[in-house]
């Protein structure tokens, strides 16, 4: 394999596992920037998974080619439904954040795979119709150099979620919206005292999050697994949430540590083809992510300056 | 006066929590143009009724004016657009953001959703220009003084047009340079033609500023009266409720050997950084010594070391004679210190537990209160029978949980938990801390008896009244130094107030004695 070849599918398939991660990553931007914890991302990308699956067996027939995009928005969708459930418990509820991510965690697989069998009579949908597959990327493909290597034969959901980081890097720092969020994930009190409805701007954030984390999971199962089951998410919402702290609650940050993430990732999968690599035992390169994740956190947490009304509930005066 | 000129009127306005009122028809009306203090104790019912002022509160009756219309203040929106901004106790203030965008939170400047920053940075400087609030537009809060702090925040309501202006306990956080300069700016803006309430408990501002003043106490208004004609005395009796005394009783000191010695001690902060820096300090047996310093200049830090509930970095500490360095807290303990934390619900009590075990958290394990690993509850009971009597803690019983106490009581419990144990060293960090006048006079009278027993008391505290009337020496923070340690007979509060400052002894000195010369100056020409 020639060098231009090994960089192209080192790239491509590094984007292709980064993919969930950067729009999940996002999604816990948000919300963490408006002070909720949603560590429900892995839930909610579980039910995005689950939904963009039967979307994709149900409507292939409907929509050819654009199937998985529709299948992205309906994970989305479902997503944001799921994500209610967080903001109502830990907003209106005043539930500990954490406790409220957990059931979350724990309801969403149990409920997906239960419809998985109800339907399928199998705790898998077995093989999507319409997986996301390798596109080129619209003119820049023909670039010269860089074009072969990054944008040919390439993740399309991946320079989605590159396109997402940097709009929503523009909505947080640049927007009125974005001040007011980060205002109230900071000092709730003093945004209300400015006329800010908190809970509202919390909802806004918890349900962005939502939505990204289940176009993230929409992701995993039609461009990475190409199927929905109990495996299919398996972990991917907490590195994901790994990346959101090693990216600094900035979104191009978060997108980056999602790119390493899904480069570490990618490696169990094409170390084969890679000189050095390919001596390593392949079971090390699958432990390598959750390794990598653990040691970034080690090293990040603490270090990384979260924003201070993190996780605590705010009580309206009245 | 006419019906016209009052920007405001609270007429009856009660609040009530559960069962408790915490304003109870209280009445107050602002004139245009006028400083209005509101004076009361800690707990009165001050913040209560600004609170519902300016919206964050609803009343549970009455009826409030504004330019003679009747509204319900429904939000803190309402009270800005009816003009009324209030400047907070504790600053409204984002740290990571800058002071604009601070200040424009809530009332961006945009285009279709994108912020106008240079615009709204222009807009900041005009008004900060404009009133005399020097501020930074473009400084992070976190990097910024207290004092430039409390400027970006009375910026934030003039920037939303506020015409009566609010400010609640300003001057807390403040050093005595920074008062000066804060009255100013508030007879300025008064000049400009906005109306100002001052929420305080400190006498001698309202007479310097105010030209009003309403007195509440426990939630209702005892009076209104013309701050120029009334005196200090007769609004602190108005305030009680009882003539109360200013003066701490006190002999001189007579000092013996030292009981703490501190060399070359350096403590860091959470954070990795320095927060005490090589200082030396000696408390000595029958003397108390004060620190002063502006909060977080390291004096939390120099505490929590001695006490053991932090690590020094190096130096050393000998309490009683005994190297105490990094040594537990029990063991410090034992050696012969008493604590009176800062913070005393976290640091002080255990608030669910019961009064009577609160009072042997420093002793159960010993006898007689505890035997072969079991406590021995009579004896913990007659125990804190004995300290209720003898401290007077006003409780219902001794086996009410500590968080039933009022904040004075509970710091009663606590004092004589440490004073009965009869320690060489007595701690005491903020004792009075948002206790009232006559739980302020109690405790000074308790630190007093004790060094007058011949124990060394080192009285920590933010309030430099309290360092200068208790204490017999009186040692300055700054910067995680100690910059100077001074006579309290021989200082006086502008002294204090440029150390507290940073500015070095001799230059403190040097601006005093100009100060005085200039005064007598201009007193010979007015003659």
């Amino acid at each position: 394999m020639g060098f231009m070849q090994l960089m192209q599918l080192i790239v491509s398939s590094s984007l292709m596992y980064a993919a969930p991660l950067i729009l999940t990553a996002l999604g816990g931007t948000f919300s963490e920037r408006g002070g909720v914890v949603n560590i429900g991302l892995e839930g909610i990308m579980v039910m995005g998974a689950f939904m963009s699956a039967i979307f994709n067996i149900q409507f292939f027939g409907t929509f050819g080619a654009m199937t998985p995009w529709i299948g992205l928005v309906a994970g989305g969708v479902i997503g944001l439904l799921f994500s209610v459930l967080h903001a109502v418990a830990t907003i209106n509820l005043r539930a500990d954040h954490i406790v409220s991510g957990t059931v979350i965690n724990l309801a969403a697989p149990a409920l997906a795979v239960f419809l998985t069998r109800a339907i399928f009579g199998a705790a898998q949908t077995g093989p999507l119709p319409r997986a996301f597959g390798r596109s080129n990327i619209f003119l820049l493909h023909r670039i010269p150099v860089i074009g072969p290597i990054f944008f040919r034969n390439t993740s399309g959901p991946a320079y989605l979620g590159i396109i997402i980081a940097i709009i929503a890097w523009f909505i947080l720092f640049k927007t009125r919206f974005g001040l007011r969020l980060r205002s109230v994930g900071e000092h709730p009190h003093a945004a209300e005292t400015l006329g800010i409805k908190v809970y509202t701007m919390k909802y806004a954030g918890v349900l962005i999050s939502g939505f990204l984390g289940g176009m993230g999971g929409a992701i995993q199962a039609q461009a990475i697994h190409n199927e929905f089951g109990i495996l299919t998410v398996a972990g991917q919402g907490f590195i994901a949430m790994a990346a959101m702290i090693f990216g600094k609650w900035n979104p191009l940050g978060a997108m980056g540590a999602a790119i390493f993430f899904g480069f570490a990732q990618s490696l169990a999968r094409i170390g084969n083809y890679i000189p050095i690599i390919q001596d390593i035992p392949n079971i090390w390169l699958q432990v390598l992510p959750y390794l990598l994740t653990i040691l970034v956190l080690v090293g990040v947490i603490g270090r990384a300056e979260a924003p201070a009304a993190i996780g605590k509930t705010y009580i309206k005066s009245k | 006066m006419s019906q016209t000129n009052k920007v405001i009127e609270m007429k009856g306005i009660t609040k009530e929590f559960g069962n408790f009122r915490a304003n109870d028809n209280i009445h107050l009306d602002l004139n245009k143009g006028e400083i209005h203090a509101l004076l009361g104790e800690n707990g009165a019912g001050k913040s209560t009724l600004m609170n519902i002022l300016s919206g964050l509160l609803e009343p549970t009756e009455g009826e409030i004016w504004v330019n003679g219309n009747k509204v319900n203040i429904s939000s803190p929106d309402t009270a800005n657009q009816l003009g009324i901004g209030m400047v907070h106790q504790h600053f409204m203030l984002v740290d990571k953001f800058t002071v604009t965008e601070n200040i424009m939170l809530g009332k961006e400047k945009h285009r279709y959703g994108f912020m106008d920053q240079d615009s709204a940075e222009k807009d900041v400087q005009e008004l900060s220009d404009r009133y005399g609030l020097r501020v930074d537009p473009k400084a992070r809060i976190s990097d910024i003084s207290v004092g430039m702090q409390q400027r970006a925040e009375i910026l934030k309501t003039l920037y939303r047009g506020a015409d009566i202006l609010i400010f609640d306990e300003p001057t807390g956080v403040l050093t005595p340079q920074e008062i000066e300069e804060l009255m100013e700016i508030m007879q300025s803006l008064v000049n400009e033609g906005k109306s100002i309430i001052l929420i305080t408990h400190k006498l001698d501002e309202i007479k310097q500023v105010a030209d009003r003043c309403t007195v509440i106490r426990r939630g209702k208004s005892i009076d209104t009266v013309d701050v120029a004609t009334t005196s200090q005395q007769e609004l602190a009796d108005m305030m009680v409720g009882r003539s109360v005394s200013f003066k701490v009783d006190k002999k001189p000191a007579t000092p013996k050997d030292p009981v703490l010695e501190i060399k070359n001690l350096t403590v860091k902060e959470a954070r990795g950084y320095d927060a005490v820096k090589a200082i030396d300090l000696e408390v000595r047996a029958g003397e108390v010594l004060g620190i002063a310093g502006v909060d977080g200049n390291g004096q939390s830090q120099l505490i929590q070391a001695i006490t053991g509930l932090t690590k020094v970095d190096s130096g050393t500490i000998k309490l009683a004679g005994k190297d105490i360095t990094n040594k537990k807290p029990r063991q410090i303990t034992e050696t012969g210190l008493g604590h009176i934390p800062e913070d005393r619900q976290r640091y002080g009590l255990v608030l669910p537990m019961k009064l009577e075990e609160n009072m042997a958290l420093q002793t159960y394990y010993q006898k007689p209160f505890s035997k072969h690993g079991f406590l021995n509850h009579k004896e913990i009971k007659e125990h804190a029978k004995r300290l209720i009597e003898e401290f007077d803690v006003r409780t219902p019983s001794e086996e009410h949980s500590a968080a039933s106490l009022s904040g004075g009581n509970q710091q009663k419990a606590i004092i004589a938990r440490e004073i009965y144990r009869d320690p060489a060293l007595l701690i005491a960090a903020q004792p009075t801390r948002g206790l009232d006048v006559g739980a302020i006079e109690y405790i000074h009278k308790r630190l007093i008896e004790q060094r007058d027993n011949g124990k060394g008391v080192l009285l920590m505290s933010y309030e430099l009244d309290e360092v200068m009337n208790v204490s017999d020496r009186i040692a300055v923070m700054y910067d995680g130094n100690v910059i100077a340690v001074v006579n309290a007979d021989e200082t006086n509060e502008k002294e204090l107030g440029l150390l507290m400052a940073g500015v070095s002894l001799e230059k403190a000195h040097e601006q005093v004695a100009e100060s005085k010369g200039k005064e007598k100056e201009t007193v010979a020409d007015t003659k």
